[in-house]
C-alpha cells in the first residue's frame, strides 16, 4: 500500500474516511469474522459429545491456533488501515494482551480481593476489618502460622543444608560419577506435589503391631525391633514428615544453583589458603562459603517463597488435619468448604503482605544473580 | 577444585555419603514402581522390598496400570481384580485432560509473551518503560490473590469448568515471568539484525515472525519447558478452576480423589501415581539440559 502525506494532515480524516471507507470496513470485519469462528468452536467443544481424543485434539489446535490468529488479524487489521494509524497501533498490538491479560488475572483481582475481604461470607455484607481479626486471631490461622514457619525454617534450611552438602561433595568426584549423582538428588523436582504425597503416604503407611508393615518407614522400624507408629497422626511430629516431601523435592534445585556457585570459586584462591596451612575444611568454612554467600541467600529465599505458599502437600497428605494446617490451605479451604469468600480473601491478602517483601529481595538477588539463560 | 589432594579414606568417605544419599533419594520412587506392578494381595499383605529377596519369582503384571487406566477391561483375568468401583477410576481421560490443558496452557502464555517482550524491547511508544515495570511487579503477586475475584468472573461468564478457563489463567499467572525471561533473552539480541531487516521494509511483525521467534528458540524451549512441567504438576489452579466440572478433571486432580476414595489401595494409587509422573520424567531425561535450566529460570514464579 502507498503511504501518502495526505493520509496522515490531521484535518484530513474525513477525506481519508472517504477514500479509505473500504480498508476500514475489512480492517473491523475481518477481526470480527475471526471472532466469531473462535467463539462458535468455543460453543461446540463445552457442548460436544464427541469421543474424548477428538475433543482434545480440537480443543489443542483451537486454542493455540486462535491465539495465533488473533495476532496474525489484529496486524492484518492495522495493515490495512496503514500509515500513521499503523505505526501508532503496532505497540498494542505487541504488548496489548499481555497488558490485558495481566490486567485481568492479576493486577486487577489484588484490588478486589482486598474489597471482598471487607465482606461477610456471602459477600454482600460489609463486616470492616472482622475477617482480619479472623485471620490473625482464629485457632487454625494460629495454628497455620505456626507450621508455615515451621515449613520455612526447617524446610529451607533442611534443602539449602542437605544441597550445599552434595554440591561440594560432588564437587570432588570424576565428572560422570557427579552427573549422575545430580540427576538422582535432582529427579524428584520433575515429579508433582500430589505424585510425591502419594509416593511418601505409602513410605509412611501403618499396620497394626504384629502385622507385616508395607510401608518403609515402619517397616524400617519394626526391623529393628521397635513398634509400628501412625505417623501421619502424631503431632507435631507430623509437620515434620509432611517438610520431608518437601526437602526431597527441593534438594535438587539447591544442588544445582550451589553446585554452580561452587564452580565459580577460583581455584588460586583456594590454593592460597592451602598453601598458607588452612584445612579443606577451613577452606570451605573460609573461602567457599563467603565466596557462594549471595547464591545461597538466592537459593534460600527462594524456597522461603516455596514453604510460605506450600499448598499441595498438606491438601494430599493430611487435608490440614490433625495439626498441620497452613495458610494457603486455610485460604482454600475458607473459599471451598466454609464458602467464606471474604475470609479467605482476607488471607489472601496476608499472604500477599507476606510473600512481597521476601519476593522483592529474592528479585534483587536473581537480577543480580543470574543471567536467565 | 579437584579431588587429587584427598586422602583415599576421605576419598571413600565422599563417595560413600553421595551414593548414600542418592539411595535415599531413589528409594520412594523405586518402592512406588515396585508396589505398582504387584497384585492387590501382594501389596496389602508384604512390603514392597520382598520383591527383591527372589526377582524371579516375583508376581508382576500390568493389570493395576490397565485398571486405573479403564483400558482393557472387558479382559476376564482384569475384570476379577477389579474392586470397589475401581473401573470408574478413568485414568486416561484424565491423561488427555491433562494434555488439553497443559500444552495450550504453555503455548498460549509464550506466544503472547514474546510478541509483549519484543514490543518492550524493541518498538518506541509512550509508557514503554512504566509498562514493562508495571508487568514485572506483577511477580511479586502469589495466585492465591486471583482465586476469589477470577472465580466470581468465571461463575458469571459460565467460564468455570472449561478449558478455555483454565488456559487463561495459566496464561495470566505464567506471564510476568515469561515477559521477563523473554524480555531478557530478545532484548540483548544484535542491533544490526532489526536495522538491515528495516532498510529492506520489513515490518515488526515480519521482524518478529521471520526473525525474532527463530532466533529465540532457546529461551522459548527452556521457558516452555518449565511451563508445562508446572502446569502438569498443577494441583490448586485446576482445583480451583476446574471443578466444576468432573469430566474435565486433570491428573493431579484426580489422583488427589483417588487418595480420598481409594486410599489404602495401594496398588492402584501406586500405578496412579506414576501414570501421572511419566511425561514430566521423560522430559526429564531426554531433554535433561533444558529442563534444569528452565526450572532454574522458572524457580521464582508466584
Amino acid at each position: 500500500m502507498e503511504y501518502t502525506e495526505e493520509m496522515d494532515r490531521p484535518g484530513g480524516i474525513v477525506g481519508w474516511l472517504g477514500t479509505n471507507l473500504g480498508r476500514l470496513v475489512v480492517a473491523l470485519f475481518v477481526p470480527v469474522v475471526t471472532f466469531i469462528v473462535l467463539w462458535r468452536v468455543f460453543i461446540f467443544l463445552r457442548d460436544t459429545n464427541a469421543p474424548q481424543w477428538l475433543t482434545a485434539i480440537v480443543a489443542i489446535v483451537w486454542g493455540v491456533g486462535g491465539v495465533m490468529a488473533l495476532f496474525v488479524v489484529a496486524n492484518f487489521a492495522i495493515e490495512q488501515l496503514g500509515g500513521r494509524w499503523k505505526a501508532h497501533l503496532t505497540p498494542y498490538v505487541f504488548v496489548g494482551p499481555a497488558v490485558a491479560v495481566l490486567a485481568w488475572y492479576l493486577a486487577i483481582p489484588t484490588l478486589r480481593s482486598f474489597y471482598t475481604s471487607l465482606y461477610g461470607p456471602e459477600g454482600n455484607n460489609f463486616v470492616g476489618l472482622a475477617n482480619y481479626v479472623y485471620a490473625f486471631t482464629s485457632d487454625a490461622m494460629l495454628e497455620s502460622f505456626r507450621n508455615n514457619l515451621i515449613w520455612l525454617f526447617v524446610g529451607t534450611g533442611l534443602s539449602v543444608g542437605v544441597g550445599l552438602l552434595v554440591a561440594v561433595l560432588a564437587d570432588r568426584t570424576h565428572p560422570r560419577f557427579e552427573t549422575v549423582i545430580k540427576a538422582f538428588i535432582f529427579m524428584p523436582m520433575a515429579i508433582s506435589m500430589v505424585g510425591a504425597s502419594v509416593i511418601f503416604k505409602f513410605m509412611y503407611t501403618f499396620r497394626p503391631p504384629g502385622a507385616d508393615q508395607i510401608g518403609l518407614l515402619n517397616g524400617v522400624l519394626t526391623g529393628l525391633g521397635g513398634e509400628p507408629r501412625a505417623w501421619l497422626l502424631m503431632q507435631p511430629w507430623n509437620t515434620l514428615l509432611l517438610i520431608a516431601i518437601l526437602v526431597w523435592l527441593q534438594t535438587g534445585y539447591a544442588m544445582v544453583i550451589i553446585s554452580a556457585a561452587i564452580k565459580g570459586v577460583p581455584s588460586e584462591l583456594l590454593e592460597a589458603g592451602r598453601i598458607d596451612g588452612a584445612t579443606e575444611v577451613q577452606a570451605f568454612f573460609n573461602i567457599t562459603i563467603p565466596y557462594i554467600q549471595g547464591t545461597l541467600v538466592t537459593v534460600s529465599t527462594t524456597i522461603i517463597l516455596f514453604t510460605l505458599k506450600i499448598f499441595d502437600i498438606v491438601q494430599s497428605m493430611t487435608g490440614g488435619n490433625f495439626g498441620t494446617q497452613v495458610i494457603a490451605n486455610e485460604q482454600y479451604s475458607q473459599m471451598f468448604r466454609a464458602f467464606h469468600f471474604g475470609r479467605s480473601a482476607a488471607i489472601a491478602i496476608v499472604l500477599l503482605l507476606v510473600v512481597v517483601p521476601v519476593m522483592w529481595y529474592n528479585l534483587r538477588q536473581f537480577a543480580e544473580q543470574t543471567e536467565a539463560f | 577444585m579437584s579431588g587429587t589432594r584427598d586422602s583415599l579414606s576421605a576419598k571413600i568417605l565422599v563417595y560413600g555419603v553421595l551414593v548414600i544419599l542418592a539411595i535415599v533419594w531413589t528409594t520412594p520412587t523405586i518402592g512406588l514402581l515396585a508396589s505398582s506392578f504387584r497384585p492387590e494381595d501382594d501389596v496389602s499383605s508384604t512390603g514392597w522390598w520382598t520383591i527383591f529377596n527372589d526377582l524371579s519369582e516375583a508376581d508382576v503384571s500390568l493389570d493395576n496400570y490397565r485398571i486405573v487406566l479403564g483400558v482393557g477391561l472387558d479382559d476376564p483375568d482384569v475384570q476379577a481384580k477389579v474392586r470397589r468401583g475401581a473401573e470408574n477410576i478413568q485414568l486416561f481421560d484424565a491423561v488427555l485432560n491433562s494434555l488439553t490443558v497443559a500444552i495450550p496452557a504453555t503455548a498460549i502464555p509464550i506466544l503472547i509473551a514474546a510478541f509483549a517482550a519484543y514490543g518492550f524491547a524493541w518498538i518506541q511508544f509512550p509508557g514503554r518503560r512504566a509498562l514493562f515495570i508495571a508487568v514485572v511487579a506483577l511477580l511479586v503477586v502469589p495466585l492465591q490473590i486471583a482465586l476469589i475475584p477470577i472465580l466470581k468472573d468465571y461463575l458469571r461468564l459460565d467460564l468455570g469448568g472449561t478449558f478455555l478457563g483454565i488456559w487463561l489463567a495459566h496464561t495470566g499467572f505464567g506471564l510476568p515471568l515469561a515477559v521477563y525471561l523473554l524480555y531478557n533473552y530478545i532484548s540483548t539480541l544484535p542491533r544490526d539484525i532489526f536495522e538491515s531487516a528495516f532498510i529492506d521494509g520489513a515490518s515488526h511483525f515480519t521482524i518478529f515472525t521471520r526473525l525474532i521467534l527463530p532466533l529465540s528458540v532457546p529461551a522459548l524451549a527452556s521457558f516452555a519447558i518449565f511451563q508445562f512441567v508446572w502446569v502438569w504438576n498443577d494441583l490448586l489452579v485446576a482445583l480451583v478452576f476446574l471443578s466444576a466440572n468432573p469430566e474435565v478433571e486433570v491428573l493431579t486432580q484426580r489422583l488427589l480423589g483417588m487418595l480420598g476414595t481409594f486410599g489404602t489401595d495401594w496398588h492402584l494409587l501406586t500405578a496412579g501415581a506414576f501414570i501421572s509422573m511419566i511425561f514430566p520424567l521423560v522430559i526429564f531425561f531426554s531433554l535433561q539440559r533444558y529442563f534444569v535450566r528452565g526450572l532454574l529460570a522458572g524457580s521464582v514464579k508466584g
